[in-house]
Formats: C-alpha cells, sequence, structure tokens
C-alpha cells in the first residue's frame, strides 16, 4: 500500500483582504505612544509636540473662532481653483486627445508647463491678478489644470478602439460616440487624475496663503511655524491632512456613483 | 442587395494583406471566409463594410438595400463591442437613436429583437452581469435592430466555449430560417463553416489571395442530417488549408 498524503494547499497570500479598524488602530497606537514617549520624557518637547497639546490647541483654535477664518478662505480658494483648473483641464483634454491639431500644437506647451513648480509663477500671477484671491486662485487652477489635462487626453486615447470602431459601424453620429462612447469610457481615468489634481491643489494651496495670506491654514502653519509653536503647527498640518482625506472621500463617491457599471 | 467586391488588394506600409480578391455576395445568401491566422480574413471583412479603405479595388452595393433598412451593412465582432456603462436595452437604444424613431418604436423594436434572441428578461442587465453567449446575443439582437441588409460577423463565436457556440450556431441558423438575411462570417473554425455557409471561401496565406470557392448546395435546417457530406466537406477544406496553416505557423515564428 503506497503512503497516502493530502495535496498541501500552495495559493497562499497576494490576496487583498478587507481588514476593517486596523487603519483606525494605526493612528491610535502611533498617537498614543507618542503621548507616552513625550509625557515621560522619552522624546523632547523641542522634536515633537504632545498629542494632548495639539488638541488643546486645536480647542483654543476652535474656541477663539479662529478656526472657520481660516477654514473658509482657504476651503474657498482650494475649491475655486480646482474646480476652475479640473474644467478647464478635463475640456482641453478631451479636445487635446480628439483633435491631431490641436495636440500637435498644445501638447507640447502642456508638457512644458506641467514640471514647471507652480509656486515660482506666484509673482507673476500677483502682477496679472493682483496680491488678493485672484492670484491664489490662478495658482491653484494652473496647478490642478495640467495634471487633469494629462490624464484626461491619456484616458480618451484609452478608450477601447473596437467601441468606436461598432461606433462607427452603426453610424452613430460624431457627438454620440464622444458622448455615448468616449466620455464614459474615460471616466475612470479622468476620475482618478482628479485624485492626484486635488493633492497638488492642496500643496499649492498652502504654498500661496504662506506667500501672502493674512487668513488661510497655511497662513495658520507659516506663522505657528515661525514661532516654532510645534502644537499649532501640527493643529495646521492635521487640517490639511483631514482636507486632503475628505475631497479624496467626495471622489470615491463620485466614483461608486459614476462607475457602478465596473465591479 | 448584392455586393461585388472587385479586384481589392489590401496593404499596411509595405505588407500585403490582400491581393486581387474578386467576389459576389448574393442576397440571401451567407458566405463562409476561411483561412489560416494573418490571412487578411477580418481585414477583408472590414472591407467590404467600409471601415478600412482598400488600397486598389472596389466594394460595390448592386442594388438598393431594403427601405426599412437602417444600417445596410452592420457588424458583429468577435469581442461583441457593447458599452459596459449601458445596460442591454440601452446599447440597443444606441444605435437606434440617430434614425428619427419615436420612443414607442424604438421601445417596440427593441421588445422585438430580445425576443427574437431569447433575452426578454435581461433588458436591464449590464453587460458584466451576462455570460459570454449572452453577451454575443445582445450583439446580434443590436445587429439585427437596425434591419440589416448584410451582417458582416467576425469570428462571432471564437471567444465562447464549444457548447455555447454549438447553440448560438443553432440560434442563427433559426434566425436565417425565419428571415432570411445576407451575410458575411469570417472564422477560422471549419465546422462553422460548413454549418452556416452557403458559399465558403478559402482565402490563402498573405498575402490573402482566394484559393477556392466551395458552394453547399444542402439547406442549413437539414445540414444537422448530412454530417457525413459535411465532415467531407470540411476535410476537403482542411486538406486545402493545412499547408497554408503550417507555413502561416513558420511565418509568425520568423516574424
Amino acid at each position: 500500500m503506497p503512503e497516502k498524503k493530502e495535496v498541501e494547499f500552495r495559493a497562499k497570500g497576494f490576496v487583498y483582504k478587507k481588514i476593517p479598524f486596523l487603519g483606525a488602530f494605526t493612528f491610535i497606537v502611533l498617537i498614543v505612544l507618542l503621548e507616552i514617549g513625550t509625557r515621560y520624557n522619552y522624546i523632547s518637547d523641542l522634536t515633537l509636540p504632545r498629542p494632548s497639546g495639539v488638541f488643546a490647541a486645536f480647542v483654543e483654535l476652535y474656541d477663539s473662532g479662529l478656526l472657520f477664518e481660516h477654514l473658509i478662505p482657504s476651503f474657498t480658494r482650494l475649491v475655486v481653483g480646482s474646480c476652475l483648473g479640473i474644467f478647464l483641464g478635463i475640456i482641453i483634454g478631451i479636445l487635446i486627445a480628439l483633435f491631431s491639431t490641436l495636440r500637435a500644437s498644445f501638447l507640447p506647451l502642456i508638457s512644458a508647463l506641467f514640471p514647471v513648480p507652480k509656486i515660482a509663477l506666484l509673482p507673476l500671477f500677483v502682477i496679472w491678478f493682483g496680491i488678493d484671491e485672484g492670484s491664489k486662485y490662478a495658482l491653484i487652477a494652473l496647478g490642478t489644470f495640467t495634471p487633469t489635462v494629462i490624464a484626461t487626453y491619456a484616458a480618451v486615447d484609452n478608450v477601447d478602439r473596437n467601441l468606436i470602431r461598432m461606433g462607427q459601424s452603426f453610424g452613430l453620429s460624431w457627438m454620440s460616440i464622444v458622448k455615448n462612447i468616449i466620455l464614459p469610457g474615460s471616466l475612470p481615468g479622468i476620475l482618478s487624475g482628479i485624485r492626484i489634481s486635488l493633492a497638488i491643489g492642496i500643496i499649492l494651496l498652502v504654498a500661496a496663503e504662506m506667500l501672502g495670506a493674512s487668513y488661510g491654514i497655511g497662513a495658520y502653519v507659516l506663522e505657528a511655524g515661525s514661532l516654532y509653536d510645534l502644537e499649532r503647527l501640527f493643529v495646521g498640518v492635521s487640517i490639511l491632512s483631514a482636507m486632503g482625506v475628505f475631497l479624496s472621500y467626495l471622489v470615491a463617491l463620485l466614483e461608486k456613483k459614476l462607475l457602478s457599471w465596473r465591479n | 442587395m448584392d455586393l461585388h467586391i472587385e479586384n481589392i488588394s489590401h496593404s499596411y506600409e509595405k505588407l500585403d494583406v490582400l491581393k486581387d480578391i474578386n467576389l459576389l455576395i448574393k442576397e440571401k445568401e451567407i458566405v463562409c471566409i476561411v483561412g489560416p491566422s494573418g490571412c487578411g480574413k477580418s481585414t477583408l471583412l472590414r472591407l467590404i463594410g467600409g471601415l478600412e479603405k482598400p488600397s486598389s479595388g472596389k466594394v460595390m452595393q448592386v442594388g438598393e438595400p431594403s427601405t426599412t433598412s437602417l444600417n445596410p451593412l452592420t457588424y458583429i465582432f468577435q469581442d461583441f463591442a457593447l458599452l459596459p456603462w449601458k445596460n442591454v436595452y440601452d446599447n440597443i437604444a444606441l444605435v437606434l437613436e440617430n434614425h428619427n424613431l419615436s420612443k414607442s418604436e424604438i421601445d417596440s423594436i427593441i421588445k422585438d429583437v430580445l425576443k427574437r434572441t431569447k433575452l426578454s428578461n435581461f433588458e436591464k442587465a449590464l453587460p458584466k452581469q451576462l455570460s459570454g453567449g449572452m453577451k454575443q446575443r445582445v450583439a446580434i439582437a443590436r445587429a439585427l435592430s437596425v434591419k440589416p441588409s448584410v451582417l458582416l460577423m467576425d469570428e462571432p463565436l471564437s471567444a465562447l466555449d464549444s457548447q455555447t457556440r454549438e447553440l448560438l450556431l443553432e440560434d442563427l441558423i433559426s434566425l436565417w430560417e425565419k428571415e432570411k438575411f445576407t451575410a458575411v462570417y469570417v472564422t477560422h473554425n471549419l465546422s462553422e463553416a460548413v454549418r452556416l455557409g452557403h458559399k465558403i471561401v478559402v482565402l490563402g496565406n498573405r498575402p490573402g489571395q482566394i484559393q477556392k470557392i466551395i458552394d453547399i448546395n444542402i439547406p442549413l435546417k437539414e445540414r444537422k442530417n448530412h454530417r457525413l457530406e459535411l465532415d467531407e466537406k470540411q476535410k476537403e477544406l482542411w486538406d486545402m488549408m493545412r499547408d497554408e496553416a503550417l507555413n502561416a505557423d513558420k511565418e509568425i515564428l520568423h516574424a
């Protein structure tokens, strides 16, 4: 009788499993460790702020009524600037992808603009649009515009050629092909472009506010930073991070709604 | 409406794909085009329906397509080409949209083709929810909805498993029996060709040339009972193609 042995299961790992609450747990552990570390002087007050201190600074900011004085202008700048940039970016991206002449004339220009750190152009925008909100809107708009254009045009380029050919074979009009095939087909790529654009938008928001604003999270962070007030600095940074998470949550909602046909 | 393919040659850059193709496609006849991979079968089909321009030669329509036809030359693709973001109903509605039809006319056409393809219960389903065979039936329904004069089918069953293929082949035959249509059917599957073709065109290796045209005179619905004769035809076709297929294989190795 030959020996009998069960075949070993070998397809272990490399499968993504959803584990709820573990992400939040990481935050809590980190914060608790910092709290203990700073309280018992394992970590000096000068290197990292105490989490409870950061929270106290946040409460203080809220109580003073300044939280919204900073938050509202920042949010407005971000929303106006990035909506402008993303909206124009999607339109120009689609046009560039669809018309060879436009692509040949403008893609090199946009590719040249893409790697320029937009913050370097702030003085120029101040001359053009004034020291107030205009220059900040323009900066954020330009910063979100270029990545959106590039993502959009790549997304349109990636739409399944067979579907376009199908549309042509049924005699659909040009507009109908764009509306029914190209736009929905490029939506996944456009939305992931928007995510990146929004992150860039937040960076530029802070940069613009650091260079010239009396109110705004960026101004608040700069002020705290120049006083080496780490607690308030961390309050500002946390607010920025929350802003980013919130926006990317909005994009995720949008994806869920618009791309339900995917999975 | 007949189609005349006159002296078509086609090349991509310097690569000759098709050479001196002359072919007559008669009304209500199914013409199968077979040949080794890379011989230009699918290219020929794209040329016939105007999805590509031949380097030389012409495809002529002889006679007027039926006045009720919304899209005389209609394709069925190997990969189904359904829009994943539209449900079954809307996928069909899309191709009816540019024809000045009222909502109720569109609705009755869709209901009718879905019934003919046995899909009535799946109007609201998204393509991802359907099996391969059902997806292709949706594509067939969509093609029927525009009342084509000629159906151009590019390996419509090749992406399906063999059971589904057999069922769909029977569906195609019964659709044709109920309402005769003209079709050009490209396939590499010889048994499909002998089951479905009134005429089988054998293309040789690149540049694709017509090697032979075989007629099969057994009516489509009786073919199931003539396995022997069909097997013989199929063997005849295979003998003709074997060397070409072998050569085609080598060519890909050397490419």
